[in-house]
């Protein structure tokens, strides 16, 4: 019976963009058990919402996370406005899914770049972080901030895009498609890179589908749920492609989150063609009561937004579920069986967003 | 547009190993379980999904009731139920993982349990 | 099997200008809607106090007795909902970043608005 030692991973590595501790339990060099451990960054969010008016709240779960700031917003106003059954306007809601859609594109690109850099090749890393600097350009001239976007609010939009800059931001995407082909013919193709990712960190598509894997993380399994088809927002009137493939290992993923950047260009172009001209935000009066699971496709998976009110100004519960809350039951089984070299790749694989995990 | 509503049932304690079977034997996979403080009870929301269709089953209880792990049929649920107990001081029973209360460190005990205390600037901690 | 996917890539990036700008000594990208900082203008404050309420992070402190209006830089979260919510449009978002410091300050500005007096024709028409 060979000996087992305990090896402590994180919460400082140099592969995790936010800090989660797993502790190994190794054989050799192969690791036989993890037990996850996450609350270093617990900042008790979801307390505030008692003391923050929910027209202000908006402000709070922007800021839940940095990577994925604007769909929090997004689908917190929505929550909100189905409580309160308040009809945005049509061009608020294709303004809102056009500012989703460049918000996945950041995200993937960043997790590309961080991926990249997790198995040694910083040259793509610096190279991906490049692209990413022109969807960064375009929400900043859009909206004010490069990553806090800050254009949701509870009854439609708070900046507008003018005809002129949306024609212009389409003519952008042909040169950021051309970019990021080149890029991902790299993650896809290149041999050095499959060697790293073929076969590492697999789950099989049953076990992904009883253990809770959303996202990108279960359709690398094929497990086929995108939140996007619920029909939130304009999703209904847009046509979305989901993004499927079968093998479950780290190449899967990466393949799935690669194809994803093409499909979220090609809704900015139908969005883009579809918006009518109209008012951006209708006046809200009242306060909520009653309750609501409000469900959005975050770059990471489903997030599930929580809400309930008694009609006064500050809401009685605001719960967060976020993707990488569910998918670190997955990545505990996926770990199971892996070379110690690996660990870092698979941890990334799932694209691990701890400050939105722990609020 | 309008979303589907949703609808919630609510079941009894003792109930809640027998509905969450019937869901599992259905296929569907679990989406989260959430707790809410409503005055002195706690409700706890059990949320099912399966080919999009959203189902949510919810128990009402008092401080010191004492809960069935489901972890027996949805692995994943350790993560949740050991936020609950973390957070709201809910008693779960069974848990596969059991983390002893120590998945969330905070300085303050079960901290969502406690009433909001407003702090003005300028007081110190 | 394929191999040397990046080289060409790389080439470009090695014989192209850099991508990255020399911070500080060049200055930062901004567009005119960038969220740098707040500023307030003490010539049209009328001293109501929304901005205090509405403010997420209890960055402000208004003295109406002092006249003063004080803004913590390092609590602001440079969200923009003062700017938006002022009834008479005296604060405005400047494109700056707040410069790094070493220690924690308060701004204040100084409120030097002066209600216009009543004009001498109402008395009259009501005789």
């Amino acid at each position: 019976m060979t000996k087992q030692i305990v090896v402590p991973f994180g919460p400082q590595h140099p592969v995790l963009p936010e800090p989660i501790h797993l502790d190994l339990v190794l054989e050799d060099e192969r690791v036989v058990d993890v037990v996850p451990s996450i609350g270093y960054i617990h900042r008790g969010f979801e307390k505030l919402v008692e003391r923050r008016e929910y027209t202000e709240y908006v402000y709070v779960a922007e800021r839940t996370c940095g990577i994925c700031s604007y769909i929090h917003g997004a689908t917190y106003c929505q929550g909100i406005e189905q409580i309160m059954n308040i009809q945005v306007p049509e061009r608020a809601e294709y303004l809102r899914v056009i500012w989703s859609e460049f918000s996945r594109l950041h995200s993937h690109l960043l997790w590309l770049g961080l991926f990249a850099d997790a198995f040694g090749f910083e040259n793509l890393f610096m190279g991906v972080w490049k692209t990413r600097e022109r969807v960064l350009d375009f929400m900043e001239e859009t909206t004010g901030g490069r990553i806090i976007q800050g254009t949701s609010k509870v009854g439609g939009v708070r900046r507008d895009i003018s005809g002129e800059r949306l024609d212009r931001m389409v003519k952008d995407l042909d040169i950021l498609d051309q970019e990021m082909k080149e890029l991902t013919n790299v993650f896809l193709q290149d041999d050095s890179v499959r060697h790293r990712l073929r076969n590492v960190g697999t789950i099989s598509r049953d076990d992904a589908y009883h253990l809770g894997a959303v996202g990108p993380t279960g359709r690398g399994s094929g497990v086929a749920i995108d939140a996007r088809k619920l029909g939130y927002g304009a999703y209904d009137r847009l046509n979305v492609h989901v993004v499927t493939d079968s093998c479950g290992d780290c190449y899967s993923r990466c393949a799935v989150r690669a194809k994803e950047l093409f499909t979220s260009t090609d809704l900015i172009r139908q969005a883009a063609r579809k918006i009518p001209d109209g008012p951006i935000e209708v006046k809200v009066t009242g306060a909520p009561d009653g309750e609501y699971f409000m469900r959005a496709e975050q770059p990471r998976g489903e997030l599930v937004h929580y809400l309930k009110g008694n009609g006064s100004k500050f809401l009685v519960r605001s719960r967060i579920r976020t993707p990488t809350l569910s998918n670190i039951p997955p990545l505990v089984k996926m770990l199971q069986g892996c070379e110690l070299a690996d660990v870092p790749v698979i941890v990334l694989s799932i694209d691990p967003c701890i400050s939105c995990t722990e609020r | 547009m309008t979303l589907p509503q949703q609808t919630t049932t609510t079941i009894d304690v003792g109930k809640l190993i027998g509905g969450v079977e019937r869901f599992r034997n259905e296929g569907y996979r679990l989406v989260q379980i959430g707790c809410t403080k409503v005055g002195e009870l706690y409700e706890i929301n059990y949320c099912f999904d399966l080919d999009y269709r959203f189902e949510n089953l919810r128990i009402s209880i008092t401080a010191d009731t004492e809960v069935p792990s489901i972890s027996g049929m949805y692995w994943n649920a350790f993560i949740y139920e050991n936020e609950m107990h973390d957070l709201f001081g809910i008693q779960v029973r069974g848990m596969n993982i059991d983390f002893k209360g120590t998945l969330f460190k905070t300085a303050v005990r079960y901290p969502f349990s406690q009433p909001p205390v407003t702090v003005t600037k300028g007081d110190k901690p | 099997m394929a191999y040397f996917e990046m080289v060409r890539t790389a080439l470009r990036t090695v014989l192209s200008k850099p991508a990255t700008i020399l911070y500080p000594v060049q200055a930062a990208k901004k567009t005119p809607i960038s969220r740098g900082h707040v500023v307030q203008d003490g010539s049209k404050c009328i001293s109501c106090g929304i901005c205090v309420k509405k403010c997420p992070a209890q960055a402000i402190v208004l003295d109406k007795a002092a006249k003063t209006w004080q803004i913590d830089r390092f609590r602001c979260i440079v969200c923009n909902s003062c700017v938006e919510t002022c009834p008479v449009k005296c604060l405005s978002m400047d494109t700056q970043y707040t410069a790094p410091a070493t220690a924690k300050s308060v701004e204040t500005f100084m409120i030097t608005y002066v209600k216009p007096a009543k004009p001498e024709k109402k008395e009259e028409t009501k005789q």
